[in-house]
């Protein structure tokens, strides 16, 4: 809401003093936040004042029409002087605004008398725009005839002036109004407020213009009056123009300038017909399916059942508190007008503004709740605008369409509940006069009853009636005290892991992203990810941000690979990242959620059939690297990152959750048949790491080599937290033994290594591989692995015999599961 | 060892003579002082000091002396030995300070060489203040709590009274979910999955779990159909308090702002409160602090523009109030018994303003020079 502070004055006597700033600090504490103060005007000073155009001399022989003219501007400016123009659209005799030399207008254009066009011109004849006044550029402006010659312009015109631009909340819609906006504004300052809507207003005839209210709920008040014989010539006075256009609208035509001032002003939106193109009565119904409209915006619109229209013998003529319809608008041959100042229901004129894409200044009032009783007051003030400026005379008959009257409902109130929203007591006495002055009637002593003026129908419950005395008491009236909680949990033992699995990763080398879990099917078709695969079966957004991304992410890796070619492409060739977060598993056979009440708890059941319809939405935590793992330098060889490197980023995640993987090989996409590794945890698939396959990094654009793993970081939180039990360390001396074995090229180092694990016995202390070999000096298709041993025993030093014993135990398992076969 | 010579004279035994044994020791000592690194000082200890010596030789004579010369040749050949085997020690230990001192100089390296041999990691800004902001009130003893990111319109809206026609509720704002068996034009009592648009669906959930009282903050992605540009992205992160106990009201929000400010940003700094609208709360406010850099030093000051605040003097933080009865109502709370407030703090805009980040880009986009320099703390 943009309110010029020379209205608001109109109705609140406001200090003289007092500035645009002043007023915004004084409204901002009470809720209304003030985004600019606009000083309109600022950049143009005088002389300016109002000219009589004597005589016009049509001047000749230049590339456009010219005029020179004699211009009365007052004695004491100066008395008659020669201005030259180019406009056309006033004649001898006629008053205008001049600038005069000295005279600045905005853009720092200096006026002074210059010679042009042959002749001196001694100022300006000016147009709204050069005076900072609109884009209306079409001609000078002329002024009415009885302003006296000699005039400051600047004053008559209303040029300065500052704009306090608000942005009025959503439950205040009576502040989308001057007389809202003057309401607080006298509160802020303790000053009498002059109500523009008390008017008085006229009885309902029984004969007025016939009126049919056929969905109350919709539409419960209807009030038409009639005003004919406007003058079609009559134009909208430059003062009400201008008060238009600070307030943010365009004036149009005195008719349509008349409704919109009166909107402006109360609040109350209005809408005149041609009386002459109405045929029959009015009648406010719902649209028949299939119904269309169109709008004044010369759009046809297919109607909704659910829209509300102002319908006449002809069908449909409006959608009702959003926008008019073409057929019966006013014209510039309108004399005869018909004004509609009507209540509808807010959430009806919302859906209809946001079915049809149609947001208007009524629709957006309506939206808010507009005051019921105020439609009388808006008519009649339309009508005696009508009447003053239009000269045209209204009709007697007076039509008022209304169902049951529904006044607001008292609130019960305690006089202490504000004190205890806020936290700081109140008199009783500041809660009973807060309340009377935004408008409320307050009955009792110790409970309150208080009813709500029909402006503040957002005034429900007790807790907005206290909030309307702690405002006004002023927020910063309220004391800091800290609220003690009793004794915490902390953090869970998931929300500790997930902080220790990024802190280890970050340890490892890696850096943590977080990217938009938005992917496409083209990223999954070049992941190779099979049609059939559960990664496929994803959510999809109905409005997406991009309509390449509409799916929801069941695997973090693309957003990942789409980073890291980012961070490839500006010059990185080395990169690690990480990423932890949700993915969004659809469960089969899922269908909406319910709505549940509001008015009490749902049951366990309700909400049970409500968490039925979400997804699953396990945390995972993904990596990717790409380039030199460890890096060459002045200590010697630099090593490139490879598959092993992806699947211990793995290893890092379960050992931070203090798990163990098993590691098979695996063949799995987006990974390289041969290099990818399935990780599982007690039996149970949890993830998979490796190198990614040479196709699918072709497809995406990425390095050879590159490298990734994925997890389901929530399979890997164990629901307890388990407690290492602490070994007790033997101080004897250990017995250390290597052996080599050679077995099958396919065989996997960790089957071996288990084998030797499974035979070595207790008194292996740990075993580590060392070596792998294959070449001339084995039998082709085989490989050595070499093994070292440790063994120890808790109580004694160990014999050689016993060790021997372990050795050929742990050799003789070996050979048992994976046909090893001792290295000689 | 050898026996004694009885071939010799028992009485004239030359070596044993005090000038032989003097000047075996004079030539000792000069052999031990010119030795010029430990490995002559060996030569000479094996020539003047060891079995093979002059000294040790004429040591070995004694016996054949008779009795009554023994005892003072054997003191003369003693002291004389004695007095070598010290120079030796002495020497030794010159000789091995000199060649430790030299082999330090000479194992000296240039400590200022890179060592950028592991690569270095880090972690996301939003995800370390996000710790952060939760230490600072899990040291007052409230939850942490998080949960599902798709959910269901009833929790993300309905509970927290907002009505269906609320304009936060069309595809205008919120992400909403292709749901089977849901169809916008039908109602029948069924509602669509969306991306939740705040983290309050998870103090609905929690208030429909548990009983008050309740201290907690909720954190999260949250969703909105913003575009990305230089201050929104349409994902983003939030976190929100929450306390439900009998007796709270706004002093109490009041008093936890001005905590989380100081911890947040430094000690004396105050929180602001300015009346908003918000359906969930009532009243409503929105949340201010006072300006870090400048503590609003900079307003009305053009000399010293403040960028941090726009020398406003304040920061905008977020939105918070009284939590509406309604809301305690559609959980099964007894309004008439308990009361909470709530706040909500936008983690992107409060990332850029601490750490002075001008573009949202650089947040989002996942380049590691701009994660690097945060480390694995903020």
């Amino acid at each position: 809401m943009r309110v010029p502070l020379s209205w608001l004055r109109e109705y609140v006597d406001l200090p003289a003093e007092v500035s645009g700033r002043e007023l915004a600090e004084k409204l901002i504490p009470i809720g209304f936040e003030v985004e600019t103060v606009h000083s309109s005007g600022a950049g143009l000073s005088g002389p300016l004042v109002v000219g009589h155009v004597l005589e016009i001399e049509e001047l000749t022989g230049f590339k456009k029409p010219i005029r020179f003219c004699q211009v009365d501007v007052g004695a004491e400016n100066g008395g008659v002087r020669g201005i030259v123009c180019g406009a056309r659209n006033f004649k001898a005799g006629d008053k205008v605004v001049a600038a005069l030399p000295g005279a600045v207008l905005p853009g720092d254009f200096k006026i002074a008398a210059r010679k042009t066009y042959d002749h001196v011109s001694d100022g300006m004849i000016c147009s709204a725009r050069e005076l900072g006044l609109g884009d209306d550029h079409s001609g000078i402006i002329v002024l009415p005839s009885d302003v006296p010659v000699g005039a400051d312009a600047i004053e008559l015109l209303g040029i300065r002036d500052e704009v306090l631009d608000i942005a009025v909340t959503t439950d205040r819609g009576y502040c989308l109004s001057m007389r809202g906006m003057a309401r607080e504004t006298a509160i802020a300052y303790g000053l009498t407020l002059r109500d523009p809507a008390l008017l008085d207003t006229p009885a309902p005839t029984g004969n007025g213009f016939p009126v049919t209210l056929a969905d109350p709920t919709g539409c419960d008040r209807f009030v038409a009056r009639a005003v004919r014989g406007i003058d079609p010539l009559a134009t909208t006075p430059l003062w009400m123009q201008r008060r238009i256009q600070l307030a943010g609208m365009r004036p149009i035509s005195l008719i349509v300038d008349i409704t919109n001032y009166v909107m402006l002003e109360i609040g109350q939106p209005l809408h005149g017909y041609d009386l002459h193109r109405l045929t029959g009565g009015i009648t406010v119904r719902r649209a028949a399916p299939g119904e269309k409209l169109t709008t004044l915006d010369d759009v046809e619109r297919t109607l909704h059942p659910e829209d509300l229209l102002i319908t006449d013998g002809s069908g449909p003529i409006g959608l009702a508190g959003v926008m008019g319809g073409a057929s019966t608008e006013v014209h510039e041959g309108t004399v005869d007008v018909l004004i509609e100042a009507a209540h509808f229901a807010p959430a009806t004129i919302a859906r209809t503004a946001r079915r049809h894409k149609l947001p208007s200044e009524a629709s957006r009032r309506f939206e808010r709740a507009v005051d019921p009783n105020a439609a009388a007051a808006a008519a009649q003030r339309a009508v005696d605008l009508l009447v003053l400026l239009g000269h045209g005379e209204a009709d007697p008959e007076v039509t008022v369409a209304s169902t049951q009257p529904h006044p607001p409902a008292p609130i019960a109130i305690d006089a202490e509940l504000p004190g205890r929203v806020a936290g700081v007591a109140y008199e009783r006495a500041a809660v009973v006069r807060r309340l009377q002055e935004v408008g409320c009637s307050v009955e009792g002593t110790d409970v309150l009853s208080v009813t709500p003026p029909t402006w503040r129908p957002d005034l429900t419950d007790p807790n907005d009636l206290a909030e309307e005395v702690i405002r006004l008491e002023g927020y910063d009236r309220i004391p800091s005290r800290l609220p003690t909680a009793p004794r915490g949990r902390g953090l869970t033992l998931r929300q500790r892991l997930h902080r220790r699995v990024g802190r280890s990763l970050a340890d490892a080398g890696y850096v943590e992203v977080l990217n938009y879990p938005f992917v496409g099917k083209a990223e999954l078709d070049a992941m190779g990810i099979p049609e059939t695969d559960a990664r496929r079966s994803a959510l999809t957004v109905v409005n997406p941000i991009s309509d390449e991304q509409p799916q929801l992410r069941t695997t973090l890796l693309p957003g990942l690979f789409a980073t890291l070619r980012r961070n490839v492409g500006r010059g990185f060739p080395d990169v690690a990242l990480f990423e932890t977060g949700l993915v969004y598993q659809p469960r089969p056979g899922a269908s909406a959620p319910p709505r549940l009440p509001v008015d009490r708890r749902p049951t366990d059941e309700e909400l049970a059939a409500l968490e039925s319809a979400l997804p699953d939405q396990p945390r995972h935590v993904a990596a990717v690297l790409t380039g030199t793992w460890e890096r060459s330098g002045w200590w010697g060889e630099g090593r490139a990152a490879n598959w092993a490197d992806a699947v211990e980023a793995a290893r890092t995640v379960a050992a931070a959750c203090g798990a163990e993987l098993t590691v098979d090989q695996e063949q799995y996409e987006p990974w390289h048949p041969g290099r990818c590794a399935v990780l599982s945890l007690d039996e149970r698939i949890v993830g998979y790491a490796g190198e990614l396959h040479p196709k699918v990094l072709e497809q995406l654009g990425l390095p050879p080599r590159t490298c990734a793993m994925e997890l389901n970081l929530d399979a890997l939180v164990p629901e307890t937290e388990v407690h290492v039990r602490g070994p007790r360390v033997s101080g004897f001396p250990v017995a250390a033994i290597d052996v080599a074995l050679v077995v099958s090229r396919e065989v996997p180092a960790a089957d071996v290594e288990s084998a030797l694990v499974a035979g070595a016995g207790p008194l292996l202390e740990s075993v580590r591989l060392f070596d792998v070999y294959e070449g001339d000096r084995i039998e082709a298709g085989s490989k050595s692995l070499a093994f070292s041993l440790r063994l120890r025993a808790a109580d004694r030093t160990l014999k050689a015999d016993e060790v021997a014993a372990v050795r050929d135990a742990a050799v003789a398992s070996a050979a048992r599961h994976t046909d090893a076969v001792l290295r000689g | 060892m050898s026996a004694p010579n009885k071939s010799y004279d028992p009485v004239e035994v030359e070596v044993l003579k005090p000038e032989a044994v003097e000047k075996a020791r004079d030539e000792a000592l000069a052999a031990i002082a010119a030795a010029a690194d430990l490995d002559a000082l060996h030569e000479a200890e094996i020539a003047h000091a060891k079995d093979r010596s002059p000294l040790a030789l004429a040591n070995r004579e004694i016996g054949a002396l008779p009795p009554a010369a023994k005892a003072d040749a054997g003191k003369r050949v003693g002291q004389a030995r004695a007095a070598v085997s010290r120079a030796v020690a002495e020497r030794r230990a010159e000789l091995a300070a000199e060649r430790d001192a030299r082999v330090l100089v000479e194992e000296s390296v240039d400590v200022t060489l890179p060592w950028d041999r592991a690569p270095r990691g880090g972690r996301h800004p939003l995800t370390t203040l996000t710790e952060r902001i939760a230490e600072v009130f899990g040291a007052l003893g409230w939850e942490v709590n998080e949960g599902p990111e798709v959910e269901a319109e009833w929790m993300n809206f309905d509970a927290l009274n907002i009505g269906r026609d609320h304009p936060a509720r069309s595809p205008q704002d919120t992400f909403f979910i292709d749901t089977p068996g849901y169809d916008p034009d039908v109602d029948d009592g069924r509602d669509a999955l969306i991306l939740r648009t705040q983290t309050s669906p998870l103090q609905i959930r929690s208030m429909l779990t548990r009983k008050p009282p309740l201290h907690m903050v909720s954190i999260g992605r949250t969703f909105r159909t913003d575009a990305l540009d230089a201050t929104h992205t349409p994902v983003f992160n939030q976190i929100e308090g929450l306390v439900v106990d009998e007796g709270i009201g706004m002093a109490d929000l009041k008093g936890t702002l001005d905590y989380f400010v100081q911890e947040m940003f430094g000690a004396g700094l105050t929180s602001r409160l300015r009346p908003n609208y918000f359906p969930f709360t009532e009243p409503s406010a929105e949340l201010d602090m006072q300006c870090f850099v400048c503590h609003g030093s900079s307003v009305g000051d053009p000399d010293n523009p403040c960028r941090t605040c726009s020398s406003e003097g304040w920061i905008e933080l977020g939105g918070c109030g009284v939590v509406n009865p309604r809301v305690l109502v559609s959980v099964g709370i007894d309004p008439e018994r308990y009361s909470g407030f709530a706040f909500g703090i936008g983690l992107e805009r409060t990332l850029m303003f601490r750490h002075g980040i001008a573009d949202m880009h650089d947040i989002v986009e996942g380049d590691v020079r701009f994660t690097l320099p945060f480390g694995v703390e903020i």
